[in-house]
């Protein structure tokens, strides 16, 4: 397969880009920040972005979904990391669809991938536990109780869990990682929202005694597994947007700003670092396209990839969004300047289903040292 | 040229896998170990390794399959891009070598075939893909490195001939080399980037001599290169007079990217840092390192994906343009890191110099790394290239 964009996929990345830059600019961010929105996301905008399609684009096209691919997905992500758009892409898109997908019986889907898809239904993956990404150090148990089982534990960092319709909450169950559909409204949950520093959503969940039937499981460990490393791909995706959209303000802020009479981008000890960035920023775009790929074609090595990716593609961010903010100068630390924006969402986006650390040790424990 | 639609490939790579199973010997089916000193590079005294080598390299030359895209009618093998693209897949498949590695191939053929006389490509360029001439370039001076279009040496206009005279540095294997490709200043008082033209010189001409330099890895494929009343006849200028600089140009942005696309091969470090460090609960001993390692690699493989993506744009028709000089950049820094950590996973055996080249070959080859970053237009060179022809940012004014 070569590594460029087919036709259709550029034609939906045009697409997505005139939206987003339109509907929801940077300022819309800031907009839902400044209200503390109940939503944390614009619900008009999310079901414009249901009707264009976006929800349906990994389903396949046997529950009505587009059947296009994780490609294609992962230009929406692009796109939506540009804008800094605050979306249920991520929880509900993305990750909602994948396990379903992956884990789901047909009387699953058939129920829930419709609903998802036109935007109705907004789900949350409550599968971390501990302080940090540790998605298989899980206390949380489902017992067995008459039909069904009874779920106890807490949950922390939930993606939009605060206005998720349906959790998909990972469990012990006889002595293995199980995940089950649970509803929003069940006895027994309670939901603390958390503001994050890059002004979107992560819940606090607390699950007692809640129930749940037997056939609302929705696969186990390898589930989960195969999701994170489509949900770390797809994210990457994300991040190399908000990269080169941080990576081309500052771009031409070294242009335009002027110092001892010349544009401050004339300096060399600024080229060389924004030339260093560039070259940083090219592998991160071949290398997200390569793995993007990877998901579409069933590639067995879709697990080292997605450590390698999301590795490289928090380390750049980092850097890229840092730069930003020092080369934007006493500016890039004001909050009316946008940069940094860029900033705050890296931070989070960067330790989201793993950070560099967690991805440099999965990727050398696969590769065997 | 065979006019080939989309659906005739199938039949082109089917042909194409048969002949090359057939043609290619075994011993020409696995990866080149010591490069250079395995490789069959041409020239008027050529020196095969093995017979294997010869016959692969001659029914190879045969087909026209030393160059495949350039023109049959200088002796190319007149594939399209697509054609290209299937020949080095099935090669790839069955992990068939080149037959031919050549500065004629990698950099003067292509200028050549942009810049030469119809005189010019009916000569050269068939000796370029028969492998008869072994080429070499003469670019820097030990004045002129990074500024190179300052370089002095001057080709004067005596009428029927042009004199040469001054000195070259850093002519990879011009003690080897047939002849040579250079930079002559052929106008001393136009500004001095329009004062350069591209000459071809034969080294067996009276008036040129060379001397080897010694590296710090103890070895090398350098010399310098003097010219010394070189008498060079008028044809053997490439293009206009004084107008080689866009050559040079674009002469070196092959360069950049085959120097950058040397570094996309994947060396399997794991597996050298298990065997030098050894595993601790199957995690590499040293836990430093072993983040080190892990970097490296997600690093190499970022780069090769870049590589590939950028050969499979120019496929698409996209022009890849100011793109290799980033190709460079992060080849021969990533190229300089892989040596340090080898050295630093060998331990004590990484300092190991001594006379046997094989015993000190991790030292050596470190050593070796610290041109990668100079030769070819330096780290900083390239970042200035990246900052003003690919961001546009503005010149300084002091």
């Amino acid at each position: 397969m070569a590594l460029i964009l087919s036709e259709e996929e550029k034609m939906l990345k045009s697409s997505a880009k005139e939206f987003l830059s339109e509907r929801s600019p940077v300022e819309a961010l800031r907009r839902l920040r400044d209200s503390q929105d109940c939503y944390g996301y614009d619900r008009s905008l999310w079901m414009e972005m249901a009707e264009m399609g976006w929800t349906a684009l990994t389903v396949d096209e046997e529950y009505g979904g587009l059947g296009f691919g994780y490609v294609g997905l992962g230009q929406i992500m692009e796109e939506c990391g540009r804008t800094l758009t605050a979306s249920p892409m991520v929880s509900t898109a993305l990750l909602g669809t994948t396990v379903i997908s992956l884990g789901g019986s047909d009387a699953q889907k058939q129920a829930l991938l419709p609903e998802i898809m036109g935007g109705s239904m907004i789900t949350a993956l409550a599968f971390e536990e501990k302080n940090a990404h540790r998605p298989f150090d899980v206390s949380t148990t489902a017992e067995k109780s008459g039909e069904g089982y009874k779920i106890s534990g807490k949950k922390v960092f939930v993606l939009d869990g605060h206005v998720a319709d349906k959790l998909i909450v990972s469990a012990m169950v006889d002595g293995e990682l199980g995940l089950f559909i649970v509803d929003g409204k069940s006895e027994g949950i309670s939901i603390e929202r958390k503001f994050m520093m890059d002004s979107r959503n992560a819940a606090n969940v607390s699950l007692e005694g809640v129930a749940v039937k037997a056939d609302d499981r929705v696969g186990g460990k390898e589930v989960l597994e195969k999701s994170l490393d489509i949900a770390r791909i797809c994210l990457s995706a994300e991040m190399v947007g908000t990269m080169q959209e941080a990576f081309e303000r500052t771009i031409a802020y070294l242009k335009e700003r002027q110092q001892f009479g010349v544009p401050i981008g004339s300096f060399q000890a600024l080229q060389h670092r924004a030339a260093h960035m560039f070259s940083e920023i090219e592998l991160c775009k071949a290398m997200t396209l390569k793995c993007l790929q990877a998901i579409d074609k069933q590639d067995k090595y879709l697990a080292v990839k997605a450590s390698m990716l999301k590795a490289k593609v928090g380390e750049v961010l980092k850097l890229v969004s840092n730069e930003g903010v020092q080369m934007f100068g006493g500016i890039g630390v004001t909050d009316d300047e946008e940069i940094g924006f860029f900033m705050k969402r890296a931070r989070v986006a960067q330790q989201t289903f793993g950070d560099y650390n967690y991805h440099l040790d999965r990727f050398a424990t696969i590769n065997g040292f | 040229m065979n006019p080939t639609i989309a659906g005739d490939l199938t039949a082109f790579r089917a042909e194409t896998h048969a002949w090359l199973d057939e043609n290619c010997p075994q011993s020409q089916r696995a990866p080149v170990k010591n490069g250079f000193d395995d490789i069959f590079a041409g020239g008027r005294n050529p020196h095969f390794h093995n017979e294997d080598q010869r016959v692969w390299f001659e029914r190879m030359r045969d087909k026209g399959w030393t160059a495949p895209t350039w023109p049959r009618a200088y002796g190319g093998g007149g594939l399209s891009p697509q054609e290209n693209k299937v020949l080095e897949e099935e090669m790839g498949k069955l992990g068939c070598r080149k037959p031919l590695w050549s500065f004629g191939l990698m950099m003067l053929g292509p200028a050549l075939l942009h810049y030469g006389s119809e005189e010019q490509k009916q000569k050269y360029i068939r000796e370029i893909v028969n492998g008869e001439i072994w080429w070499c370039q003469g670019y820097s001076e030990p004045g002129s490195g990074s500024d190179l279009a300052s370089l002095k040496t001057s080709a004067v206009d005596m009428g029927d001939h042009y004199l040469v005279n001054g000195q070259k540095v850093w002519t990879s294997y011009a003690d080897k080399a047939d002849m040579i490709f250079c930079l002559v200043r052929t106008d001393q008082e136009a500004p001095k980037h329009s004062g350069i033209s591209f000459l071809l010189i034969d080294m067996t001409w009276e008036g040129v001599s060379t001397r080897p330099i010694k590296l710090i890895s103890g070895k090398s494929p350098f010399c310098e290169t003097f010219f010394d009343n070189v008498k060079v006849p008028k044809e053997n200028i490439v293009g206009e007079v004084n107008a080689g600089w866009s050559i040079a140009k674009n002469l070196l942005t092959h360069e950049r990217s085959s120097i950058g696309s040397l570094f996309g091969n994947i060396f399997p470090i794991q597996e050298f840092a298990k065997d030098k460090v050894g595993l601790e609960n199957g995690k590499l001993a040293d836990p430093v390192l072993r983040t080190e390692v892990a970097r490296l690699m997600i690093d190499s493989m970022g780069l090769k994906y870049a590589i590939e993506q950028t050969i499979d744009e120019a496929k698409a028709g996209q022009q890849p343009g100011a793109k290799s000089s980033y190709f460079k950049y992060t080849g021969s820094e990533l190229n300089k890191t892989r040596n340090e950590l080898m050295v630093a996973l060998a331990g004590y055996e990484g300092l190991y110099w001594g006379e046997d080249i094989k015993e000190g070959k991790i030292a050596r080859d470190m050593c070796r790394t610290k041109g990668n970053s100079i030769e070819g237009g330096t780290s900083e060179i390239q970042l200035n290239v990246i900052a003003k022809r690919v961001l546009g940012l503005p010149t300084f004014k002091g």
